[in-house]
């Protein structure tokens, strides 16, 4: 565990351990926020800039805090952070607040911060803890992305609306609407909608990684036939 | 030796307590004025929406008068609220009653229903709600214009009962699929006109509170 490099960290993170849709951490604000891009990428920002935060400071102090405090003091770390975060949010971005509402506060109880706290961050130097903070962030937001984006198109038949939410008047017109105006499919907008969709990216990256694995055995040699086999039935003294 | 070790926790714990407390003290300092300027322009954004910049030079979100318990019940506020009075040249133009519905699909409606002096209505908005996505929803103005269709009519115009969906014989359309929201907002428009004809003469005689604060302070006293 002390010796890990830095492609298996950003392997682990983006792909093979992803905290969504591997580890399944922090699915309540996955779920229930993302009815559109905006608000998507509005979390997931959130949640990966205090991811980082708190893998960064929890790496620096992990030899000074003893196993007895050690979690009340994670805690307080990551508590610190995601108020730090809801009030910047509430300062340059009231709108997507308002929009996100209870889901900010409730990153302090998002499994996955305090996970990579403590299976992690305070096992490692603070570089490496620091790039597992962005690469398990990045594999969060990619996956909130694509919830978003997909509930998104099929919900509303949009793409990207609202984005002046989060920079400012020269995204207004970034909405795409392929569909045309009038176009909705309710149970896409609505939360069994989100638990599709996510069961639908899970399916799919299982058939990826079993292409992959398909891929690897067929490279492999095949045993030669004929070859001569050990009985193990009986006693063997 | 135990005692030592829990000496040690504790300080190390209150340290950290300290700590966090002190960054959370500064964050909350240098974006305390920015989040109460958001917060002004948010309520702001959605008074001008109703009352426009052209028919009104007061400060709307500071000219208020509260509204008498009397007429809590009828415009569903729980705690009380405040008429927001828009003047132009002092001479009052408009007030912004907030008013709030439970009969929903799911949950409160809240909006803000913006009257002329003559009666008309100025403009509506619901400002929370949760009703239906794609549905219920319909109500805010982002996805549909139906809000607008109140505009400049009054408690004789439509008369009252008239003031229903169309297919309970009203005059207002109702939303495909959801008939119980649009309902409920069309009533809760129709109960604040009510509640606005029978305050009409105190809002209308109403001092300019933001001009002079211990003027109005002191005619709220009596």
């Amino acid at each position: 565990m002390s010796n890990v490099s830095i492609s298996e960290v950003t392997k682990n993170g983006l792909w093979t351990n992803n905290p969504a849709l591997v580890q399944l951490l922090g699915l309540c604000p996955l779920l229930a926020v993302t009815g559109t891009v905006v608000n998507a990428l509005g979390l997931g920002l959130a949640t990966m800039m205090v991811l980082i935060g708190s893998n960064v400071i929890v790496s620096l102090i992990r030899r000074h805090v003893g196993d007895a405090v050690r979690l009340p003091v994670f805690v307080i770390i990551i508590a610190t952070f995601v108020t730090c975060a809801e009030l910047l949010m509430k300062a340059y971005t009231y709108e997507l607040y308002q929009i996100l509402g209870i889901f900010i506060p409730l990153i302090v109880t998002n499994c996955a911060i305090l996970g990579r706290a403590e299976a992690f961050a305070s096992k490692q130097p603070v570089g490496m803890a620091a790039l597992d903070g962005i690469m398990m962030g990045l594999g969060f937001l990619f996956v909130l992305l694509m919830l978003g984006g997909l509930r998104e198109l099929l919900g509303q038949g949009t793409l990207f609306a609202d984005m002046h939410l989060l920079f400012g008047p020269m995204a207004n017109s970034w909405t795409i609407a392929p569909f045309g105006e009038n176009y909705s499919f309710l149970i896409a907008v609505l939360p069994p909608g989100a638990f599709l969709v996510m069961g639908f990216l899970m399916a799919i990256k299982n058939a990826i990684d079993w292409q992959i694995k398909l891929r690897a055995d067929a490279v492999k040699p095949d045993p030669v036939k004929g070859a001569k086999r050990i009985r193990t039935t009986g006693n063997i003294s | 030796m135990i005692f030592q070790s829990m000496g040690k926790n504790s300080l190390l714990l209150a340290l950290f307590a300290l700590i966090t407390a002190l960054i959370l003290a500064s964050t909350d300092r240098v974006t305390e004025d920015r989040i109460a300027e958001s917060e002004r322009l948010a309520a702001q954004k959605a008074l001008f929406e109703i009352v426009p910049l052209a028919l009104h030079n007061n400060d709307l979100l500071v000219d208020l008068q509260p509204i008498p318990e009397q007429y809590w019940l009828a415009l569903g506020l729980d705690n009380g609220g405040d008429v927001h009075i828009a003047r132009l040249d002092d001479q009052p133009v408009a007030a912004i009653v907030p008013s709030i519905t439970t009969d929903g699909y799911s949950g409160d409606i809240a909006m803000i229903v913006g009257i002329n002096f003559d009666g008309t209505v100025a403009g509506v908005r619901v400002v929370d709600h949760k009703e239906t996505p794609g549905l219920g929803d319909k109500v805010e103005l982002r996805k549909s214009d139906w809000i607008l269709s109140f505009n400049g009519k009054s408690l004789n115009n439509p008369e009252i009962s008239k003031w229903n969906v169309k297919k309970d014989r009203g005059d207002f359309d109702q939303f495909t699929g959801a008939t119980i929201t649009p309902k409920a907002v069309i009533h809760q428009i129709a109960k604040t006109l009510e509640y606005f004809e029978k305050d009409r003469e105190r809002l209308l005689s109403a001092i300019n509170f933001s001009d002079n604060p211990s003027l109005g302070e002191q005619a709220y006293n009596e």
